[in-house]
């Protein structure tokens, strides 16, 4: 079955490296501002989480676009998953300890150490 | 001429990456933090997918197991924890601080694109190792990243014993004087908050307790 030829020129068959980074690059900045802008812990460790994955759909991209036979981006994505377990299972003990002790979320509050 | 079949690629990138977009918009916007947490796992999930169409199904797995097995369960456990309505209280310039925030991000993105867009790529690179990675990655987390690969292992156990001290609660189970058990939840509703107190000396956690 073909698409008609004007909608046949326009769908490329394979999907281009810059396609992979503008991704990339957009779900970076939505987590930079969720991370400056949201009150709730949670949601500023949620946009943590946005961001590094952002990065590893960069680093996947080249590993498979510009490094096709030592992958070694595969392997750096790897070992930010890892680190990224570990981060939230860190951070999110630090928010219940938090929570423990300000009985709050809310991240305008935990102002201790700012002036 | 082109079939269906020779873009579905394309196609599924194009899915994916709105699927991406949309649910990462829908995390930091999402007034409830429930819908938040489950649109994170959707957004882990799409990922995962874009790693599928980059020929690495290893990493596709490893993504999907600890990312949405893992991390986006944890954040819903910490959301059910810590989930207390609570009304914010209303800071100046909050419309201000997010506009130009969202500016400076939109500046960023501009400039994030542009390099993506203008820089020449050396492309097309070596071909692809395809269903190889896997045995790939192996090799290299053995030989050339062993020293990471083992000093990850020693931060996983770092950060496990790190995450158990912090969220552990430090109360006593048993009265000291008189040695009968402690009602737990009439602790913690008696528990003064430990870091509005001006003085930070330990204070006796049973006093108030009959």
């Amino acid at each position: 079955m073909s698409l008609s030829p004007v909608l046949a020129f326009t769908l490329p068959a394979t999907v281009p490296l810059q396609g992979f980074l503008a991704v990339a690059a957009v779900l970076f900045c939505t987590g930079v501002w969720g991370l400056i802008n949201s009150r709730n812990a949670v949601r500023v460790l949620m946009s943590i989480e946005l961001m590094l994955n952002a990065v590893n759909i960069n680093l996947m991209a080249f590993s498979s676009y510009l490094d096709g036979q030592l992958i070694r981006g595969q392997v750096f994505t790897i070992f930010v998953i890892t680190v990224a377990a570990a981060e939230a299972a860190v951070g999110l003990a630090i928010l219940l300890s938090l929570y423990r002790n300000r009985e709050t979320v809310d991240m305008e509050r935990f102002n201790l150490l700012r002036w | 001429m082109m079939s269906i079949a020779d873009s579905t690629q394309f196609l599924c990138f194009l899915a994916l990456s709105a699927a991406v977009l949309f649910g990462a918009l829908g995390v930091v916007l999402l007034p409830n933090i429930v819908y938040s947490a489950f649109l994170l796992g959707g957004v882990f999930l799409a990922v995962s997918g874009l790693y599928l169409l980059l020929n690495a199904s290893f990493v596709a797995a490893a993504q999907m197991m600890i990312y949405v097995g893992a991390v986006n369960v944890l954040i819903l456990f910490a959301i059910m924890l810590v989930n207390k309505k609570e009304t914010l209280a209303v800071i100046p310039g909050l419309a201000l601080r997010r506009i130009l925030s969202g500016a400076v991000c939109a500046g960023l993105l501009g400039l994030l694109l542009r390099v993506d867009f203008t820089t020449p790529w050396a492309l097309p690179g070596p071909p692809s190792i395809g269903d190889g990675a896997t045995i790939r990655i192996g090799e290299h987390l053995f030989s050339d990243y062993l020293l990471p690969f083992e000093l990850a292992s020693v931060l996983l156990l770092m950060a496990m014993i790190g995450a158990i001290v912090l969220a552990r609660r430090d109360v006593f189970t048993s009265d000291v004087i008189t040695g009968e058990e402690a009602d737990q939840g009439l602790i913690e509703k008696t528990r003064t908050p430990l870091l509005i107190k001006k003085n930070l000396q330990i204070q006796p956690l049973l006093e108030k307790t009959p």
